[in-house]
């Protein structure tokens, strides 16, 4: 299966990034070949509704899980309504928490906050 | 009487917008006043207008027929404010963040979309002695009070001079109060934050070439940031109050100063010549 997380920079060093729908890349981790690919997020620059946006990308790559520090009311919204799963990373590290998944450890996330819209950091 | 319309904004909440606006209009004697802050309109608390009329604001919002919808995402593609997805064969609406432009109706090649009426809030409109009262209310949890304003500035009369109290801030509420103004009033207070807010608005009603000045609030002994302000950036200065303790007292229980205190009459008198003045 195929799972996404934002990420800063187009490597697997570079740290989850805090934000969802405005993170620069998503990396797209196939767990059945082990794999990353990296994925242009076109919504990072969206004068609204980037969330919305973010999301529609990761839908139509055919993704199973998300996984993120966190997520917005509207990106959840389309997540969660292509039966995807929001899962909550832990700490910075994309390998880590790509092996904390691979084992089962990490928890789906439960905190869906209304959305930044541009006035939160 | 001039039908002159006057936006009176300020960075921030609280420097007196208000107070400026409801004692302008009132010292006009026959006038219009738009309260354009529709989260929290408080004009009316002032005036406590005789209800005449109550209009309410609607949007369009489209709807999807999705027996209709081949699912191509012309409309997805086109809302530059992704308001609509595509899921599960199907086109998703979020109606919160949809600008109400109909574009996604235009581009559906195959006529699925209609759109649907979606109340945002309502127009009050009274009176006080000459003074014709507008009041927008937003409906609660709504995102944008753009189209009530738009609504307000419809409605408001064109034959007499027109104040409109506009919400604090520089955001898309403050441009669209201010956009067919003919003279800005900044209301000021003497704190750095106060400059600080007052710089954005500077800089906003740069942007939309109208003419405008500053009214200092508040004003006590010592040095006035942005009184430096105002000099230091050719702002003309169209009047000044005091920090007054009684005048606090009396704004706060919903008095209008310029009707029960003569002084004050005459300054806002002044204050309404010395703008008049500048848009003539």
């Amino acid at each position: 299966m195929k799972i996404a997380i934002p990420v800063n920079e187009k490597n697997t060093k570079s740290g989850i990034c805090p934000s969802f729908g405005r993170a620069p890349w998503f990396m797209i981790y196939d767990t059945e070949i082990k794999k990353e690919s990296f994925l242009d997020n076109s919504a990072a620059s969206s004068a609204g509704g980037a969330g919305i946006k973010a999301a529609q990308l990761l839908v139509d790559q055919d993704i199973k899980g998300v996984i993120t520090p966190r997520c917005g009311q509207n990106a959840a919204e389309v997540i969660q309504g292509a039966d995807i799963q929001i899962i909550k990373s832990q700490g910075e590290d994309i390998e880590e928490n790509i092996r904390l998944f691979e084992n089962g450890k990490l928890t789906p996330l439960d905190e869906i906050h209304a959305g930044y819209h541009n006035h939160g950091k | 009487m001039e039908s002159k319309k006057i936006a009176v904004l300020s960075g921030k909440g609280g420097t007196g917008k208000t107070f400026v606006s409801v004692n302008l209009a009132d010292a006009a004697g026959t006038s219009v006043y738009i309260d354009c802050d529709v989260e929290e309109p408080n004009g009316h608390l002032f005036f406590k207008p005789a209800l005449t009329a109550e209009e309410k604001v609607t949007v369009k919002i489209p709807v999807v027929n999705h027996d209709l919808c081949t699912g191509c995402r012309k409309c997805t593609e086109f809302c530059r404010f992704n308001a609509l997805a595509y899921l599960k064969n199907k086109v998703k609406v979020f109606e919160d963040i949809c600008h109400s432009c109909g574009g996604c109706m235009l581009v559906c090649p195959q006529k699925a979309i209609y759109e649907k009426d979606v109340s945002v809030g309502k127009v009050e409109i009274g009176t006080s002695r000459g003074v014709k009262i507008l009041s927008g209310i937003m409906d609660i949890g709504k995102a944008s009070g753009v189209p009530i304003i738009k609504k307000l500035l419809e409605t408001g009369s064109k034959d007499a001079i027109t104040i409109v109290d506009c919400p604090p801030g520089s955001a898309c509420v403050t441009m669209e109060s201010i956009k067919d103004a003919d003279f800005c009033i900044l209301v000021a207070e003497p704190t750095l934050f106060g400059v600080h807010n007052l710089s954005m608005v500077h800089e906003l009603v740069g942007l939309f070439e109208i003419p405008y000045g500053s009214v200092l609030n508040k004003c006590i002994d010592g040095k006035n940031p942005a009184e430096k302000y105002c000099n230091d950036n050719d702002i003309k200065i169209l009047g000044r109050f005091d920090y007054d303790k009684e005048l606090g007292r009396l704004n706060a229980q919903g008095e209008i100063m310029s009707r029960i205190d003569k002084s004050y009459n005459e300054k806002f008198i002044e204050l309404l010549n010395v703008v008049l003045e500048e848009v003539k």
